[in-house]
């Protein structure tokens, strides 16, 4: 293992040390694993947590700031934060107009979310929960936990962040984060997979001619292990599930979002995302606004994810309404 | 443990109290330190390679606070309402909820008395069983822990008033029996159920830690000149 650090279990922690120092005008660390806005509680305003295991950043701490997350509760590395830190952000952040909490679909996660809403529920607090759900490589079934939670997370976050920022209330805020889980699909790909600092080896290891085709964010392996191929052959492998399940049709308008899981060049990163473009304007489906970058990753994993969200006008003006965060910026 | 339980003639059922939960714990957390990196090589293979890494934090943190949470005036209750909220606030997780719930029913069933016998403690061990798996959504053949601690909860509860070493052991074999049944289907909770197909034939970490818990409460409070 060859990383940076000092010793595995302070990672985090001087990690979150480290993005405070560098964003003092936007965000503090006010206990372990609970990062909060600068101007938290803001009154009157539906505060936005989220929360999840360490090893996706810039997700989900370098989205705290105006526009998007009130506070983000970092677990351990891969691990879902504990009741204490979300109910502690949920205070921080409660402006008296309620809390919405963005929980990716996972076990622990929704576990943990659960008891913390139940806690601050007898504290008084009118907590709302929404859960993302968009990736199509898991089939969903009642009877087993449901698909992941990945690239999508940012999306919900921006648009439902906008909307609280604007004054909107709890029921509406939580109402645009459940159009944004309704309209946006992901799947992904390994080239490589990653190592957790506490485990020190890879989660698993690819020969030179294979990738991992329907992995999450977590190191987890996929769906199946299939021969490499070029950016394009992968974008249509990656693409054609993404279209099939919504289902996206010719005419619609989308949000394209190209993804990086930590370990690949935004070289790549735009040939993959030009083959997308040509094989949505294939299909007669108008790429309107894009993102390109490793914004939910896995560590240093190589590879991608596609994740695409049908728009119409009020998605779309709440996505172009300003942001100010460590990792996404534009507008005001 | 160096203490003869108290009732601890060969055979004879021991009451539960104080200390001999401590010794449960204590030796819980010690099995599953030993085990940490063939836990975690087991979740890596159908997890997130966490199982071992959160599941002993939380247990050392259980260690720690041990003299703390067993001190004078402590009941049963209160001792495992401390590790439940010990672990529910360190382990993180799937397994933290799930074990922190578990013993926090545990806990709660058992009231304010200084000792139970060991039908008050296989009923308790049976609704903290049923809080998991509320907690877990979790149904019997999903492939997690509830398979192993299921089983070895009903034998216990069957086995009595059949002498308690014998009881313990059958307990330990019917929770391995079931982490080993479960083996071959296609997990349906957890990480492990996003691999669909892929998941068949992997032992799931969840149950193997279980059987650890199982392992330790045979070993706590068997009768002196058991192993351990
Ligand atoms: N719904 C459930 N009910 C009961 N047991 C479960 C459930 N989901 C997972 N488990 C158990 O939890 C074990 C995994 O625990 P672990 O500590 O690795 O959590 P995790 O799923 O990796 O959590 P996180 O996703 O936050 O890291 C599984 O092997 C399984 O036995
Ligand atoms: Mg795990």
């Amino acid at each position: 293992m060859k990383k940076l650090i000092n010793r595995p279990e302070d990672l985090v922690e001087e990690s979150l040390a480290g993005l405070a120092l560098a964003q003092p005008d936007l965000l503090r660390v006010v206990a372990p694993g609970v990062v909060v806005r600068i101007d938290a509680p803001r009154r009157g305003k539906v505060g936005l947590v989220s929360g999840g295991g360490s090893g996706h950043e810039p997700l989900h701490a370098g989205f705290v700031g105006p526009g998007m997350l009130d506070a983000a509760c970092p677990g351990a590395v891969f691990t879902s934060p504990v009741p204490d830190q979300i109910l502690a952000a949920t205070r921080a952040v409660d402006g008296g107009a309620g809390v919405l909490h963005i929980v990716k679909n996972y076990t622990g996660d929704v576990m943990n979310f659960e008891m913390a809403a139940e806690l601050a529920a007898a504290d008084g607090i009118e907590v709302r929960a929404v859960t993302v759900a968009d990736d199509v490589a898991v089939q969903d079934s009642l009877y087993t936990a449901g698909r992941r939670g990945v690239g999508g997370t940012l999306l919900v976050e921006k648009i439902a962040g906008a909307a609280a920022e604007a004054g909107a209330d709890l029921a509406e805020v939580e109402r645009l984060a459940r159009r944004v889980c309704d309209g946006a699909r992901s799947m992904g790909v390994a080239l490589s997979g990653c190592t957790v600092p506490a485990v020190g080896r890879p989660t698993f290891e690819l020969a030179d001619d294979e990738m991992e085709i329907g992995i999450g964010i977590h190191g987890e392996p996929g769906r199946a292990r299939v021969p490499l191929a070029p950016a394009a052959e992968v974008v249509r492998q990656l693409a054609e599930p993404i279209l099939a399940d919504l289902p996206f049709r010719a005419g619609d308008g989308v949000l394209a979002f190209v993804n990086g899981m930590g370990g690949t060049p935004l070289i790549e990163l735009h040939v993959v995302f030009g083959a997308l473009h040509r094989l949505l304007a294939g299909r007669g489906i108008t790429v309107e606004r894009s993102l390109v970058g490793p914004y939910v990753t896995s560590l240093e994993m190589a590879g991608c994810s596609i994740t695409l969200l049908r728009l119409d006008d009020e998605l779309r003006r709440l996505w172009d309404a300003p942001v100010r965060t460590a990792a996404l910026r534009w507008g005001r | 443990m160096t203490e003869t339980p108290a009732g601890a003639v060969f055979g004879a059922a021991p009451t539960v109290g104080v200390p001999e939960l401590a010794d449960w714990l204590r030796r819980f957390a010690a099995l599953v330190a030993a085990a940490k990196d063939e836990l975690t090589a087991l979740d890596a293979a159908i997890g997130d390679a966490d199982h071992g890494v959160n599941l002993d934090r939380g247990l050392q943190a259980v260690v720690a606070r041990l003299p703390e949470l067993g001190a004078p005036g402590a009941t049963p209750a209160s001792l495992l309402k401390g590790v439940a909220l010990t672990l529910i606030s360190t382990v993180g997780g799937a397994s933290g909820p799930l074990y922190g719930t578990f013993f926090l029913r545990l806990a709660g069933s058992l009231g304010d008395a200084p000792a139970v016998g060991p039908g008050e403690l296989a009923a308790g061990l049976r609704a903290g069983l049923d809080g998991m798996a509320e907690r877990g959504r979790t149904q019997l053949d999903d492939k997690t822990m509830v398979d192993a601690l299921a089983p070895a909860i009903a034998a216990l509860a069957a086995g009595l008033p059949a002498a308690w070493d014998e009881v313990l052991a059958r307990s330990v074999a019917a929770g391995a029996a079931g982490r080993d049944r479960v083996t071959p289907l296609v997990a349906r909770k957890g990480r492990a159920s996003y691999l669909g197909e892929r998941s068949a034939g992997h032992q799931d970490p969840g149950a193997t830690s279980a059987v650890l818990l199982l392992e330790a409460l045979r070993d706590a409070l068997a009768p002196a000149g058991a192993p351990g």
